[in-house]
């Protein structure tokens, strides 16, 4: 079971509450399938600067395996306040806690509210098949 | 954002286009064909997508790591997805003559040619290996997504030609031993032919794991060493075992669809709907060593579009490495100053080169080693630099 301490996008990408904020990041199985268990073949992570207002559902960042790439997509609307920089230098951080230091940004949302979204049990039954 | 159920032909985290080879025909509602080896692939954890068709192992383990051992020792491929069809019939030779760019009469008995088959305006139905059995017997190898196509083209210009053209497909297993170390790997299941005898775009039939006349030819797609085999369909499971039994010793594996593109790419061989498709003519993407216009050879569609092009190209293929972290794909365009002066045709990680590569047409008078350009990832602008391929050839070590 993945953490039910978060939502989720159908698009494998989490949002986590966290006090004004929320913290956006990329499922464990979201980095098996770019990367096949071979933390090498994840080779760039394209993250947007701090400031930029987005949309919910926006594509703000692309993260890149030898094979693909594939959209970021924000689950809530807002301003992206902070950016993880370690990513950049540090991809296999992903492979090693996606849930905690793997985060990619932190958004200042307009609307607190992730009831849009998915809980982990919606989410689990969602990659089940 | 329309949801994006996982399937398995590749990453789709977010609703954006995933661009690789595997992907490169919409999904039909048309169920994949699967070659006899898929259990067998699907056992060892391959990741499966699909290719032309089919579905196929895109990986088995990492992909940088399989193209590694490609280059370093040697690797085993299951090709049966390819269309392999027989041209039989006293005017075999000159019927393919007037079909196909290589010339056909000139190939000896028992070598391979390589040559394209070309509409009207020289532009590529596919890409073949055209393997000259005898006079009346040339075995053509095509790509999975385009043997239809060829067959009916083939088919179409029969007229008055005393020929037979019958898809063998079905009925044959076809796998690769690509890398250094393939002639040692493959030669304990060889009984009456020493494989070093074979030469290179060469051909012979031999006894392999006691199957009498399979067809061996010294050729591949990797730009290493290695060997193309040919044997009847309901042997492969076991003569796959085999392979990878007797090639132990030399460190073999199976290899997907993943590292074969990166190690084609290395070698800078052309893939249909990448480098060459209806639009994109082989003088052009310089395969002119595929290209006869030899008066011997009569004349042959394609022929008069391909001279003129040849008078006086306007785009010339090139490679283009980039230190920059993204990967060129198919489609990127790239930029001179302000000038969008053509895209990306294929990328790869390359683990040969430790660099970023790509090829792409760019306009004769750019289409130089040296010069620089810029590759426009969603407005954003990564540095290239314009060089010649092959990006790796075995014969410069």
């Amino acid at each position: 079971m993945r953490p039910d301490d978060r939502r989720y996008l159908d698009t494998h990408e989490w949002a986590k509450l966290d006090g004004d904020l929320v913290i956006v990041g990329i499922t464990d199985f979201a980095v098996e399938e770019l990367s096949n268990g071979n933390e090498g073949d994840l080779v760039y992570c394209d993250l947007p600067d701090v400031g930029r207002d987005i949309d919910q559902g926006e594509t703000f960042g692309e993260i890149e395996s030898v094979k693909a790439v594939s959209d970021l997509n924000a689950p809530v609307a807002g301003e992206i306040v902070e950016i993880n920089n370690e990513i950049d230098e540090h991809l296999e951080v992903l492979s090693e806690d996606p849930w905690k230091k793997g985060w990619l940004i932190k958004i200042k949302p307009a609307d607190k509210s992730l009831d849009h979204l998915m809980d982990a049990e919606a989410y689990e039954k969602h990659i089940a098949h | 954002m329309k949801p994006t159920r996982l399937r398995s032909d590749g990453p789709r985290i977010g609703a954006g286009a995933v661009s690789n080879p595997y992907t490169l025909r919409p999904m039909s509602d048309a169920p994949l064909l699967e070659t006899r080896l898929h259990g067998v692939h699907v056992a060892a954890g391959a990741r499966m997508v699909p290719f032309g068709g089919w579905s196929m192992p895109v990986q088995y383990a990492s992909i940088l790591e399989e193209a590694e051992r490609v280059r370093s020792r040697t690797g085993l491929f299951d090709l049966g997805h390819m269309g392999r069809i027989d041209v039989t019939g006293p005017d075999a030779v000159p019927f393919l003559d007037g079909l196909v760019t290589s010339f056909v009469a000139k190939i000896p008995e028992g070598a391979i040619r390589y040559g394209l088959v070309c509409d009207e305006k020289g532009g590529p139905l596919d890409d073949l290996l055209l393997y000259k059995t005898n006079a009346n017997h040339v075995f053509v190898v095509a790509n999975a997504s385009n043997k239809a196509s060829v067959l009916a083209w083939l088919e179409e210009h029969t007229g008055s030609s005393d020929v037979r053209i019958t898809d063998r497909s079905d009925e044959l297993a076809m796998l690769a031993l690509q890398g250094p170390n393939s002639q040692a790997a493959l030669q304990p299941l060889v009984e009456d032919l020493d494989l070093s005898e074979v030469g290179y775009y060469k051909f012979r039939f031999a006894t392999v794991a006691g199957i009498p006349d399979v067809r061996v030819s010294r050729t591949g797609y990797t730009g290493e060493d290695g060997f193309e085999i040919y044997f009847p369909d309901e042997e492969s499971e076991r003569v796959w075992d085999a392979v990878l039994e007797a090639g132990a010793p030399e460190g073999i594996a199976p290899i997907g669809l993943g590292a074969r593109d990166t190690l084609r790419l290395e070698a800078g061989m052309p893939l249909y709907g990448h480098e060459i498709d209806r639009e994109h003519n082989p003088i052009e993407a310089g395969l002119d060593f595929g290209v006869s216009f030899k008066e011997e050879k009569g004349d042959w569609i394609g022929r008069d579009a391909l001279a003129a092009i040849k008078e006086n190209p306007s785009r010339r293929l090139i490679g283009i490495t980039t230190d920059g972290k993204r990967v060129p794909r198919q489609g990127y365009a790239l930029f001179h100053g302000d000038d969008e002066v053509g895209a990306i045709c294929s990328g790869a990680v390359s683990p040969t080169l430790g660099t970023n590569i790509g090829t792409a047409y760019l306009p004769v008078e750019l289409a130089q080693a040296g010069r620089t350009v810029h590759m426009d990832i969603r407005g954003k602008r990564q540095e290239c630099v314009v060089c010649d391929i092959p990006f790796y050839s075995r014969k410069a070590k």
